[in-house]
């Protein structure tokens, strides 16, 4: 064997053990789940299941899933929320880096804020100051509904 | 790109190839060492949320020592033990202050004298055993040491029925009634505090308020059993049977409750009754107490029959937002915390204030110096006007000692009396109570304002 089959096998192996190791990981962990829709997988690692059991105990469980609420309308919207709040999560959760009880992000906030509004339009309509000229009176549905998904 | 390859000699063609497998090799490695890294945290964190508890050894209804259960659980032993700390707020808490030990007090630290912080209390309770020797409370740990060692031990000749809330009281109460939990509090209540002393031995312990064979929550205490059984009765459900009718949530206040209570001993017996067959308003507490002609003490200035208040959190709490919202006692004084995967309530049982993050941010979306600032309004508004009450009521014992000195009967004084009677409880209910109008801020000022205004009948009485 000359010189260049050998280093071609070592950077195969390398490379095959990098993707090999990536591939386990990335199904051991379930990562496959963060595509889907599934309420569950936002439980795995066990920091939101206090979440999860009140939103399946909540008004809107057969009607809304996570997602529904917090992520935002439009494809790439979506999993450009769920690839940037998965990886500062998962940053979060590796380092034990986070504050406890979980607090929700202002950007978060303002996407389940709108998210209200998928399928309620028509009653904020009702009821929204048509004249609101800024952000701070904008009519926030969470601010008095924040039970409806989850509590706490 | 293969065109300038072509162009460069063969050595550097190599060097090129052998540094682009290096490198390539080099961050595969990174990334498998990494991805492996990765890996072995995620397995950490997954064995994390299995086996929540290991049965190390085996608890039995006889179990009295909590390190034993400690074993078990360490996590929540380990918050027990906590229940040391003494750390002031702005209206409770307590500060260790240092003490020379004697023989007949071994306590190198205390806390502070709410006597000397407030010398009208020695006033209020003249004649009596508080006003010898009263101190702002400790946590759970210093319940027997506190009340072993107080001065009022010296002042007056307590019963064995102290023992129900001031020791892990259920395994020496079984042992003394041949099993029967009742028998052995029936007999215990009618020793000496000495010689009951000798029978117990922890503090409030994990089988006061646990069920050993599941850990369900569960009440000991017979005042209690039998309090709560009057106090339902009076609302129309007979037998009522706290341990098998009570709901979970319910218990996470119950346990509490157990001792966290306005009581009084009765008969010559002195068995423990908790004053709830009207039910658990002080008004009713005190119409309780006037048909049962119950009197702790004859004050000693006035000759008046009064009633020292204890510490009335469970029927205080009950008049609250927080009770009629559902939130327990445990909600807030033992937050649940995440310890890893696993959620525990917090068993260093302490003043919220002290864990506002847990305790209130949990449901309240503040920050942590708005809630503190909130809760201090409500103790500061408290606190004021119980400085009135208390300005109120020692006029009035310093008007009717005036009129005893004069010449007065005690038929003529008879009318003041009965007002001191309650002006004084309504004001102790408020004093004695371990929030500073926290657990029912309303409540807590329609109290003190009519204590202000019994004391001021008082005074009217004896014109």
């Amino acid at each position: 064997m000359n010189k260049r089959t050998i280093q071609s096998i070592v950077l195969g192996v390398m490379v095959g053990l990098a993707v090999g190791l990536g591939s386990y990981t990335f199904i051991y962990a379930k990562g496959y789940s963060y595509l889907l829709n599934d309420p569950a997988s936002c439980a795995n690692c066990h920091i939101m299941q206090e979440q999860y059991d009140g939103w399946e105990k909540s008004s809107h469980r057969s009607v809304a899933t996570c997602n529904d609420c917090h992520t935002p309308p439009g494809f790439f919207a979506k999993y450009y929320s769920k690839a940037s709040n998965g990886f500062w999560h998962s940053f979060g959760f590796t380092t034990g880096r986070f504050h406890e009880p979980i607090q929700i992000k202002p950007h978060n906030r303002d996407i389940t804020e709108k998210a209200c509004r998928k399928c309620h339009q028509e009653i904020v309509d009702a009821i929204e100051n048509p004249h609101a000229m800024s952000e701070q009176n904008e009519t926030s549905c969470l601010r008095c509904h924040r039970n409806v998904g989850h509590l706490h | 790109m293969s065109e300038s390859i072509n162009e460069k000699p063969p050595a550097a063609r190599t060097w090129s190839t052998r540094k682009f497998v290096l490198i390539t090799a080099l961050i595969a490695t990174l990334g498998a060492i990494a991805g492996a890294a990765l890996l072995i945290n995620i397995f950490e964190r997954k064995q994390e949320g299995r086996n929540p508890f290991y049965r190390v050894v085996d608890l039995t209804d006889e179990t009295e020592d909590p390190e034993v259960w400690g074993k078990n659980f360490p996590l929540q032993y380990d918050g027990y033990k906590r229940t040391v700390d003494q750390i002031r707020t702005r209206y409770g808490g307590s500060e260790a202050l240092p003490r020379s030990p004697t023989q007949a007090d071994p306590r190198s630290v205390v806390a502070q004298s709410k006597l000397e912080e407030d010398p009208r209390l020695k006033a209020m309770w003249a004649g009596y055993a508080f006003s010898k020797d009263f101190r702002e409370e400790r946590g759970h740990a210093y319940m027997l040491d506190d009340q072993t060692f107080t001065e009022r031990q010296q002042a007056a000749q307590q019963p064995g029925t102290c023992m129900q809330c001031h020791a892990s009281v259920y395994v020496p109460y079984k042992k003394l009634g041949g099993g029967d939990l009742i028998k052995g509090f029936e007999a215990m209540n009618q020793m000496s505090y000495t010689e009951a002393r000798k029978l117990v031995e922890h503090p409030v312990g994990c089988i006061d308020c646990h069920d050993p064979s599941n850990m369900q929550l569960r009440v000991t205490r017979p005042g209690f059993i039998e309090g709560m059984a009057a106090l339902k009765a009076s609302q129309g459900i007979a037998n009522y049977d706290v341990n098998k009718m009570a709901t979970r949530q319910e218990m996470r206040a119950f346990v509490c409750g157990q001792c966290h209570v306005e009581y009084y001993f009765k008969g010559p017996e002195k068995r423990l009754v908790y004053p709830w067959q009207k039910g658990l308003k002080i008004d009713d507490i005190m119409a309780y107490y006037d048909e049962v002609k119950q009197k702790d003490w004859t004050h000693a200035d006035t000759g008046a029959p009064v009633l020292k208040a204890q510490h009335p959190e469970f029927e205080m709490w009950n008049q609250g937002i927080h009770a009629r919202s559902g939130v327990a006692c445990a909600d807030c004084h033992m937050p649940y915390k995440r310890v890893g995967a696993l959620k525990i309530s917090d068993h260093h049982v302490r003043s919220p204030l002290l864990n506002i993050n847990l305790a209130c941010q949990t449901c309240h979306k503040w920050s942590e110096e708005e809630l503190k600032a909130r809760v201090e309004t409500i103790q500061e508004r408290t606190f004021k006007l119980r400085n009135v009450a208390m300005d109120a009521l020692m006029d009035l014992i310093n008007d009717i000692k005036a009129a005893k000195a004069a010449g007065k009967t005690d038929e003529q004084l008879a009318g003041a009396q009965d007002f001191q009677r309650l002006a004084q409880f309504y004001l102790d209910f408020v004093e004695a109570e371990n929030s500073t109008g926290f657990h029912a801020p309303q409540e807590a000022a329609r109290i003190l304002g009519e204590s202000i205004d019994f004391s001021r009948k008082g005074q009217k009485a004896l014109r």
